[in-house]
């Protein structure tokens, strides 16, 4: 959901890097062992993760995802043995619901102070008593336009579905971002497990998909940048850094209400290193680490030290970063829906991906 | 040392890389969830959206397959035509960007077609209207040849270039025209790297996932696109070896012709 690469070059990237550099890091293993972080391609501030080997001697082995779908296998099957990983919430849930995670110590994560009370509140959603998950960032998901392409301010998802954008729509290509949008659209929930209701999503989507360009993840970002599209669906996040790159563009989470949503450290029961991935929560927790990632990635960080830390008043009182809370009254987050209900959203999403 | 020891690393190589896996895809596309077996996995391409996305599949790769051929074969015969030097340059520039990769020589082709690419700045720049192909089957075909091209001219080449000239100075003894020539003794001798070519072609174009995500615009699903969202999407291993499986008996289809035309391997591309 947050890789900013096309995650396919990412990995054959990383293939050749692990062939030609593989040797690199071996010879200085950390004095206090490793441990090996999954997170989402472009996540962090490289920088971030040097300062964390120097301070407490641990060698970090850092590996990407694209997707939770892409992450889930691969800790659920136990074939590589993660120490901290960062899913999202109805990710977290499911893993939690399967017995996958490991409770958290916060002995060892006192920064967890810094983190505003409200996220961890949210963060209950799906973590019913905050014993698996830190919250890294959070987000909502909107509309980016280009003002200088579309006619009026946009508050609505309606403009997906208007005929006059045709071929200048980029939507997400994932399940649930779909679906979500078609959902509030119809006003429903996001989380909807009415077959009537899915079904009417299901037509909405068919019905948009002529005037759709492309179903992309990333890729949204620089094509919005280079004027490819006149209208995206993206996650807040990603929108400030656009911004920043193409000063027509405007992020609006529109009237229906949307997903808001918080990805979030977790532990899983295979890791080797337990005391290391609390060190290493820890250290991400810090303020001015925090703020070091913020900056870097530009997604929204739950740590109230770190926000108070930021020195450009428009980024810090950004509404696209730190939405009002009438905004996110309107969003809902994504729950975990259980086996059979995942199956037929995909089933869903592939009658709509064959149309 | 005995000769047969030194096969042993290869045979590891195929049990452990290409023995294994595929049992381990049997195993699962004939399974369910709970271990029990089932066909179920297989008939799952009868539903309506797999069913849709194979004879997409099929039809795109045939056509791509068709235009590489199209293409292929008169650069073969003007490879032999030429001389030495020349034509192994050509050559040279058929096979460096295979030296490129696959993932990152797609994704160049994205940005030169995109909207507001390179080629439509270019046109826009001459006054010429916009090539609009990219998101579209055109876009995938084209990717499909632009990459796969090289395995069928290389296999052609490879059949041409040993037809010995005393058959073709027979022939022309004997009154044949330049027509007759070709279809007579030509086409005839280089069946077998038409064949090897087309089933080079065919069977990645038919599999890929990769060229139609990233030109299709994630608009056009193909049957290797359903099979990679079941694994990466839905999570679902066993539809997904399922239908697998049934990609395989038309890979296993072309390897059966390819095995009755060419049975002396003349037609191999290296």
């Amino acid at each position: 959901m947050r890789r900013r690469l096309t995650g396919m070059v990412l990995a054959s990237a990383l293939a050749i890097t692990t062939i030609f550099g593989g040797c690199k890091g071996s010879g200085s293993a950390g004095e206090n062992g490793q441990i090996v972080v999954y997170n989402w391609g472009e996540y962090i501030d490289p920088d971030v993760i040097d300062m964390f080997e120097e301070e407490t001697g641990i060698k970090v082995v850092y590996e990407e995802f694209t997707t939770n779908e892409d992450m889930y296998p691969k800790v659920s099957s136990g074939a590589a043995a993660y120490d901290v990983v960062c899913p999202s919430d109805y990710m977290v849930q499911k893993m939690i619901e399967e017995g996958l995670l490991e409770k958290l110590n916060y002995d060892n994560i006192p920064n967890i102070a810094n983190i505003d009370k409200d996220y961890l509140e949210s963060a209950k959603q799906f973590d019913p008593d905050n014993e698996y998950c830190v919250p890294y960032c959070w987000g909502t998901v909107g509309i980016l336009y280009n003002k200088t392409m579309v006619e009026e301010p946009i508050d609505s998802w309606d403009v997906l579905w208007d005929e006059q954008y045709k071929g200048e729509i980029l939507m997400q290509k994932s399940v649930r971002d779909a679906f979500a949008v078609a959902l509030k659209k119809l006003g429903y929930s996001l989380n909807s497990k009415d077959d009537a209701e899915l079904e009417a999503a299901k037509q909405e989507l068919i019905e948009q998909k002529p005037l759709v360009q492309a179903y992309v993840i990333d890729e949204v970002r620089d094509k919005m940048i280079n004027n490819e599209a006149a209208i995206g669906v993206i996650y807040s996040g990603e929108a400030i850094y656009t911004q920043r790159e193409n000063s027509d563009l405007e992020y609006v989470v529109p009237k229906e209400g949307s997903n808001v949503w918080i990805d979030g450290w977790v532990i899983p029961k295979n890791c080797s290193n337990k005391e290391g991935a609390e060190a290493f929560i820890n250290f991400m927790c810090d303020p001015e680490i925090a703020l070091m990632n913020f900056e870097y990635i530009t997604y929204s960080t739950p740590n109230k030290a770190a926000r108070e830390l930021i020195e450009d008043e428009d980024i810090k009182n950004s509404k696209v970063a730190f939405p009002d809370k009438d905004v996110l009254d309107r969003c809902e987050t994504f729950n975990y829906l259980g086996e059979e209900y995942d199956e037929i959203y995909n089933n869903l999403w592939k009658e709509v991906m064959s149309k | 040392m005995n000769k047969k020891s030194l096969a042993y690393p290869y045979i590891i190589w195929m049990i452990g890389f290409i023995v294994l896996p595929l049992i381990m895809v049997v195993y699962y596309g004939l399974t369910d969830n709970t271990g029990s077996f089932t066909l179920d996995n297989l008939t799952e391409i009868l539903v309506d959206y797999n069913y849709k996305a194979l004879w997409l599949a099929l039809g795109l790769s045939l056509i791509s397959t068709l235009i590489c051929l199209i293409l292929a074969y008169p650069l073969a015969m003007i490879l032999k035509k030429i001389s030495l030097n020349q034509h192994s340059f050509i050559i040279l520039l058929f096979i460096l960007p295979m030296w490129m990769n696959f993932l990152l020589r797609t994704l160049a082709w994205q940005t030169l077609l995109e909207r507001n690419g390179v080629i439509n700045s270019i046109l826009s720049m001459l006054n010429l209207p916009k090539l609009n192909i990219i998101n579209t089957p055109y876009a995938i075909i084209l990717g499909m040849v632009y990459n796969f091209l090289p395995f069928m001219v290389l296999p052609i080449y490879n059949v041409i270039v040993k037809i010995d000239p005393n058959v073709i100075n027979a022939g022309k003894d004997l009154g044949a025209s330049n027509v007759q020539v070709f279809t007579k003794i030509i086409l005839p001798l280089s069946v077998p790297g038409i064949i090897s070519g087309i089933t080079m072609v065919f069977i990645p174009a038919l599999t890929t996932f990769v060229i139609s995500d990233l030109l299709g615009g994630g608009k056009i699903l193909l049957i290797g696109n359903v099979i990679e969202q079941e694994f990466t999407q839905a999570g679902n291993w066993h539809v997904g070896s399922g239908m697998s499986l049934v990609l395989m008996i038309f890979i296993l289809l072309s390897m059966a012709i390819l095995a009755k035309y060419d049975k002396k391997g003349e037609g191999t591309a290296f």
